[in-house]
């Protein structure tokens, strides 16, 4: 059943399997086979409807409304339209027309959805069909809401494989050669009572102690005191993430929290300063010690030098990505493309982050000194800086695991929050806590996968995966807020983990351009001559826009490899036969050259 | 401090030494480092070339890892080129250095690829022209194919700086007799070079038999003549010597205006509609000629709307599609996006790119231009209708709409012996004035509009979406559009076939001189050793399967795209394919609806459109058929290759696509070579290594801008934006919120 639900995730959508079935052998339609479930999945209502798609019009279909899923299936037989979509992608579910309404299809619903695109359906005006979907719609798509719970508590899907033990944050450190001579991994957070958004075990100094900690934590904005994100293997600088100090409008000082930076500043043996680099910009910084927040003075902290990086808020990225959607949905914006995707400012917020994680990048493999990143809380910005940096830095997180325990460790774990920024099963659309960081984070990494084709093993799929799963709630990977409270929910006991769909169907996800290269840095060159928006994402939804899948270079590349392998076969056979020949005398020669394909190309 | 400076011997008085190359000269290659910084760098001249004037200590600025240091050395002008000799360290000799250019060097600029000349007086940048009065302390010179060269003369002597810097300014920027034209001191000097490629297969068109060839492949012979009415341009010097017109048209016809008003015959479908080109008659004020005219033109009508021609659809490629001013305007404004002195200046304009570009409206000019290509492809494809192209002279926009539209449909234009038989035959022979719109002699700067260009980033934009679909490669057009620029070349420096022969003697006025033997650019083995020519070559492109009817619809083209989406239903439409039988049901639907309704209304010609678009976009591509580009806003790019390849700020090191293509280029050989080891079976014990160097090994060092690189980045150093953030105006009130509403208290 695992693989039966798994396989359709073939191209980068959660409804591809559109046109699989023409509408030729439509008699045989059977409505009980239409809607595919998983273990645990219960279908709640069927119901007549006409889909308004938005490319080819008013289409008449069947939709299914599961715990899960929102399924329609075309009726009409010249259309083999199938729309599959996990009901934790809905944001809001508003009615349109009235029951006095006139017109073709203006009464029904209109859906909106987290990932850029919107479903309208028109319903018959009479018998209150449209109250009854409203009602199931909004129950199951806003489960917290109504006391429900969210579907992957109720997945009883098995994988042969285990995303839950992808993460080992003890083992990744051990990786990483931690502890060491200046680096202790503690546990003084195992039942988070340092630091309740931070995981158990966390790497610090060796040279403080724990009370030291508990006074750092005191001076740092909900008590997320630096910790160690990353060691650069040979010059031992370090990328050490945090929140921002509270110095307040008074400036307070805290001569713990300044020994602490000197403590990590002294953990490789540079006499350099620590670079701190604050990713708000900086009058964001100032504005923030009104609230009790800041940054570290040049006074109090002698030793370090701290940089903005001028990256804007979550209200902004949220806005960006809004107008984004303005101008890819339905439509695509025609004759003013470019400056409207300008106006979105969206690349340029990329820019800015990867630019920002460039210079992390830089500072650390240059050895010239460790560096700690803050924001205001250090679980949005911090979080997407760390990470890119690290993405930059260690060839091991741009392999599948590897990206796997870094969006683990640098995200999950260390307690972005994940429930309030994609509102999982929230019905308050307008909450101002929603934010597509992870998103903007992931966007950053195809900017980087697509300017450096070979140095990921996963394509752009994996990416789109990830990001139809941060919404749909089929995994318990990307629930709650925090360490803390996905223990209290037990939630690596009672639902399954994104990874273990991902890695028991890896081949799909491999890039197959990959080449490992240890030890190489990698920097993309944050200009807005190279930086592109992500069609393939963004504008998936709209059938104009080219998706050419598999891509051809990518296809011709896989018929080598297999020719490859097929020739490579053939000379172990032709070798076996040689040498059975050499007691053999020789029959009739057939040429094995006439028996095969040659290779079409010219060299 | 000179030490660096090396000042040269005489020129090309060194002896045979090969050092007219580009980006490397080959001795550094083999030896060490001490020796090269002593060798003096000679000037080598080609056969007729003349050395005009010079200047020593010329400091050449080298930008490397976002700081500049400068190169000594000579700065010289020929009849030919600039050029800069000097122990320009920035060259590696390395295998990315193995794409070099046998005519152009690195440090070379021919005359007309000269395209602004600035001097910098105190720090002021001011463009140079005329006679000077005051010499320059800098010399910045931007370049027709975007290269931006910088020269310092502040420790060159007075009297050598007004020297080069006048000299430069005449040679590049006064106008010029055709005569004059380098073209013909080094055809003169170089005439016993006997070069003709034998490989070279490319269709010229100067033929009769040319024609008729053409005629013959693309079965337009039944409706169609070549006729040689303008044999030795009796008739006209706009038009080719041989060319074809409908079989039933009177060749005194063609007499009638010279050529005006006669449809042109340019391409066949493989349903027999064609595509016809004509030039407008001459416009005139007195009714009685006008008469005469309109009756003409009827008789012509006539003659071509009877059967066995399909109807005719008239498409005025003039003025009200797209003028030539639009065209040079929105180039001008292009380039300057990519000719930036510095990085200050790169990053500054980063931020508003994407505005930048828009408002040079370039873009939207090329999608334009494949829009109309691909309304003009379903008049014949799915109408089966005769389209006639009109415009005045029917030798700009024509060539353009024309090239485009047989690239979409004809797969043979697709090779490269194919595209290049095509450019003969649509811009060489069709009369477009290279001369006059490249500006070769600076006559007139207000004919200078780059046609050509603009069709050549077309066709990128088709070889972009569509990558298996080419013989030829990305930087083969690149190499392509460089070579407008290289004046040994007659291909692309005269306006029409019968100025290209009236000024090499072969109409007798001379008749003792032997006719010059002149250069063709496709002949590539001119400028490009074997090696570096593997470049221009795809590696994705699958010749055409050679299979019989049966077998076509079979297995061969499984490239299913998987469209992921609702919509792609199984409406009928045409289906694409050059071959008539691949045609349905419902082209001769549309066919009848058509016929009864010979004027549409532009609605419906959209509708077509979009129908004819979509359909053809949500099938699966054989590329071997019709090709049709997307022209959505998100789908017309840049040309990175030829606009963005000397600008060392958006190199991406070991990055971009040549990454891939050499993972591919790697797997192919393999392949072959395991393919060899097998089919030499019988000595299958020690199969001898053919490695077949590679230009593309080494792929995580070379840049994306490979061939090109010229700035080498040493360092691995990350490129950082240098300026800042744009305000964001109306979202400045989010911007000053923070994250989270909690007040974290005075602690």
């Amino acid at each position: 059943m695992a693989s039966a639900s798994t396989s359709k995730y073939n191209s980068h959508s959660l409804e591809n399997e559109s046109i699989k079935r023409t509408s030729r052998d439509g008699v045989n339609r059977d409505l009980t086979e239409a809607v595919p479930r998983l273990p645990g999945e219960t279908l709640i209502t069927d119901k007549e409807v006409i889909y308004i798609c938005p490319f080819n019009g008013p289409i008449k279909g069947r939709v299914y409304i599961t715990n899960y899923r929102l399924y329609l299936r075309s009726l009409e037989t010249d259309s083999a339209l199938i729309l599959d979509v996990p009901l934790g992608v809905i944001s809001r579910i508003e009615k349109m027309g009235g029951a006095t309404s006139r017109g073709e299809n203006s009464y029904g619903l209109d859906i909106t959805c987290k990932d850029m695109r919107n479903l309208r359906f028109a319903l018959k005006q009479e018998g209150h069909s449209r109250r009854d979907m409203f009602e199931i719609l909004t129950r199951y798509a806003f489960p917290l809401a109504h006391s429900l719970p969210l579907f992957a508590f109720l997945n009883e899907e098995k994988f042969n494989v285990d995303g839950w033990t992808v993460y080992n944050p003890v083992e990744e450190y051990r990786r990483q050669g931690l502890p060491n001579h200046h680096w202790r991994i503690t546990f003084i957070n195992k039942c988070y009572e340092l630091c309740d958004t931070y995981p158990a075990p966390l790497v610090v100094p060796y040279r403080a102690s724990d009370d030291d900690l508990r006074r750092v934590a005191t001076f740092r904005s909900r008590n997320r005191i630096p910790v160690l994100s990353w060691i650069h293997p040979e010059n031992k600088t370090v990328i050490v993430r945090c929140s921002q100090p509270l110095v307040g409008m008074s400036g307070k000082r805290n001569k713990d929290d300044e020994k602490y930076l000197d403590v990590i500043r002294e953990t490789n043996k540079q006499i350099s300063k620590l670079t701190i680099y604050d990713a708000r910009p900086s009058v964001n910084a100032v504005a923030n010690k009104a609230t009790g927040g800041g940054y570290e003075s040049d006074d109090a902290y002698h030793n370090a030098e701290l940089f903005f990086l001028d990256i804007h808020n979550i209200h902004v990225m949220r806005e960006s990505l809004k107008k984004v959607k303005d101008i890819v949905y339905p439509n695509v914006e025609e004759s003013h493309w470019l400056s409207s995707l300008e106006s979105t400012h969206w690349l340029e917020h990329i820019k800015l982050v990867l630019t920002g994680a460039i210079q992390v990048a830089d500072k650390v493999s240059s050895g010239k000194s460790s560096v700690l990143v803050h924001c205001s809380d250090g679980w949005d910005r911090t979080a997407q800086l760390t990470s890119l940096a690290m993405l930059m830095l260690d060839s091991f997180y741009r392999s599948i695991e590897g990206f796997e325990i870094l969006v683990q460790k640098e995200w999950i774990s260390f307690g972005h929050k994940f429930a309030s920024r994609i509102g999982h099963g929230d019905k308050n659309h307008t909450d101002a806590d929603r934010s597509p960081i992870f998103l903007q984070f992931i966007d950053c990494v195809w900017q980087m996968s697509k300017q450096f084709p070979t140095a990921f093993e996963f394509n752009e799929q994996f990416l789109i995966i990830i990001l139809d799963h941060l919404y749909s709630c089929r995994f318990g990977t990307f629930l709650f807020n925090c360490e803390s409270a996905r223990e209290r929910q037990k939630v690596t006991e009672r639902t399954v983990s994104l990874w273990s769909l991902i890695n028991s169907n890896k081949e799909k996800f491999k890039n197959p351009f990959y080449t490992k290269e240890i030890n190489r840095v990698l920097y993309p060159v944050a200009s807005m001559r190279h930086l592109e928006l992500w069609v393939n994402y963004y504008i998936r939804w709209n059938p104009r826009i080219k998706q050419q899948q598999p891509n051809p270079v990518e296809q011709r590349y896989m018929e080598l490899l297999a020719l490859r392998d097929e020739y490579i076969k053939r000379l172990e056979e032709l070798q076996l036969a040689n040498s059975a020949k050499l007691s053999d005398p020789p029959t009739s020669p057939s040429s094995p050259s006439q028996m095969m394909p040659h290779v079409q190309t010219h060299f | 401090m000179l030490g660096k400076g090396v000042v040269g011997g005489g020129g090309g008085t060194k002896g045979p030494k090969p050092s007219f190359v580009s980006y490397v000269r080959p001795e550094e290659i083999h030896t060490n480092e001490k020796e090269v910084t002593e060798k003096e760098v000679t000037l080598h001249l080609l056969p007729g070339e003349q050395l005009l004037c010079e200047a020593s200590t010329v400091l050449k600025y080298v930008q490397e890892d976002s700081c500049q240091h400068g190169v000594y050395g000579r700065l010289v002008c020929t009849d030919f080129k600039i050029a800069f000799l000097g122990d320009d360290e920035s060259a590696l000799d390395n295998d990315e250095t193995q794409f070099k250019n046998k005519v152009i060097g690195e440090n070379d600029i021919t005359l007309h690829c000269v395209d602004q000349i600035y001097g910098v007086f105190d720090e002021k940048k001011k463009t140079l022209f005329g006679q000077l009065k005051k010499y320059p302390g800098k010399l910045i010179i931007h370049c027709k194919d975007f290269r931006v060269f910088q020269f310092c003369l502040g420790y060159t002597k007075e009297e050598e700086v007004k020297r080069i810097v006048s000299g430069i300014i005449h040679h590049t920027q006064a106008p010029k007799l055709l005569k004059r034209l380098f073209l013909f001191s080094y055809a003169t000097a170089a005439q016993n070079n006997t070069v003709t490629d034998p490989k070279n297969h490319t269709v010229m068109f100067d033929t009769l038999k040319d024609w008729c060839w053409e005629l013959e492949r693309t079965k337009g012979n039944m409706k169609y003549k070549a006729v040689s009415v303008n044999e030795g341009y009796k008739v006209c010097e706009r038009l080719p010597a041989y060319f074809v017109v409908p079989t039933p048209l009177p060749e005194e016809n063609v007499q009638r205006f010279q050529g005006h008003g006669i449809p042109i015959w340019c391409w066949s479908c493989h349903n027999g509609s064609a595509l016809l080109k004509m030039s407008a008659l001459p416009k005139e004020q007195d009714d009685g000629i006008l008469q005469i005219q309109k009756s003409f033109l009827d008789g012509i009508y006539k003659t071509i709307h009877r059967s066995p021609y399909e109807i005719v659809k008239t498409e005025d490629v003039s003025s009200n599609f797209l003028s030539l001013q639009e065209i040079q305007t929105a180039y001008s404004k292009f380039k300057q996006l990519f000719l930036t002195d510095n990085s200050t200046e790169f990053w500054d304009t980063d931020i508003k790119w994407f505005s930048l570009l828009e408002s040079s409206s370039w873009l939207d000019i090329i999608r334009r231009c494949l829009k109309k290509a691909i309304e003009i492809t379903e008049c014949m494809e799915a109408q089966n209708m005769n389209v006639l192209l009109l415009e005045e002279n029917a030798s700009d926009l024509c060539c353009l709409i024309s090239s485009l539209v047989q690239l979409m449909m004809d797969p043979h234009c697709r090779t490269r012996i194919g595209f290049q038989s095509l450019i003969q035959k649509e811009w060489v022979m069709g009369g477009h004035c290279f001369l006059d719109r490249c500006n070769h002699l600076r006559q007139n700067d207000k004919e200078e509009v780059p046609v050509f260009l603009l069709f050549l980033d077309c066709v990128w934009q088709l070889v972009h979406q569509h990558p298996p679909a080419f013989e030829f490669t990305e930087t083969y057009l690149t190499v392509l559009s460089d070579s407008l620029y290289i004046p040994i070349f007659s291909t692309f420096f005269f306006n029409s076939p019968h100025q290209k022969d009236a000024n090499m003697g072969r109409e007798g006025q001379d008749a003792q001189s032997k006719p010059l033997n002149l250069l063709t650019v496709w002949d590539w083995s001119v400028q490009f050793e074997p090696k570096a020519q593997t470049l221009l070559k795809n590696p994705l492109y699958v010749e055409k399967p050679k299979l019989d009817k049966g077998q076509r619809k079979g297995m061969r083209f499984k490239h299913q795209r998987q469209l992921s989406l609702p919509l792609t239903q199984s409406k009928s439409s045409p289906k694409r394919g050059f071959f008539r039988e691949e045609t349905d049901h419902l082209i001769k639907n549309l066919l009848g609806k058509r016929i009864s309704k010979l004027i549409n209304s532009s609605d419906e010609l959209q509708d077509n459109f979009r129908e004819f678009y979509d359909s053809w976009h949500s099938k699966s591509t054989d590329y071997h058929g019709l090709l049709l580009p997307h022209i959505e806003g998100p789908e017309i790019k840049v040309w990175a290759q030829r606009y963005l390849r000397w600008i060392p700020e958006a190199q991406i090191l070991g990055g971009g696509q040549v990454a891939t293509m050499s993972k591919l280029l790697e797997m192919m050989e393999e392949v072959q070579s395991l393919q060899e080891k097998i089919d030499e079976r019988h000595h299958s014990q020690q199969v001898p290594q053919a490695e077949a160097p590679c230009l593309l090994r080494n792929s995580a060092r070379l840049s994306s801008l490979f061939p090109f690189a010229l700035l080498q980045r040493h360092s691995s150093k990350p490129v950082l934006p240098t300026s800042g953030w744009k305000a964001l105006g109306d979202e400045d009130d989010l911007a000053k919120r923070e994250d989270e509403f909690v007040d974290l208290g005075d602690v």
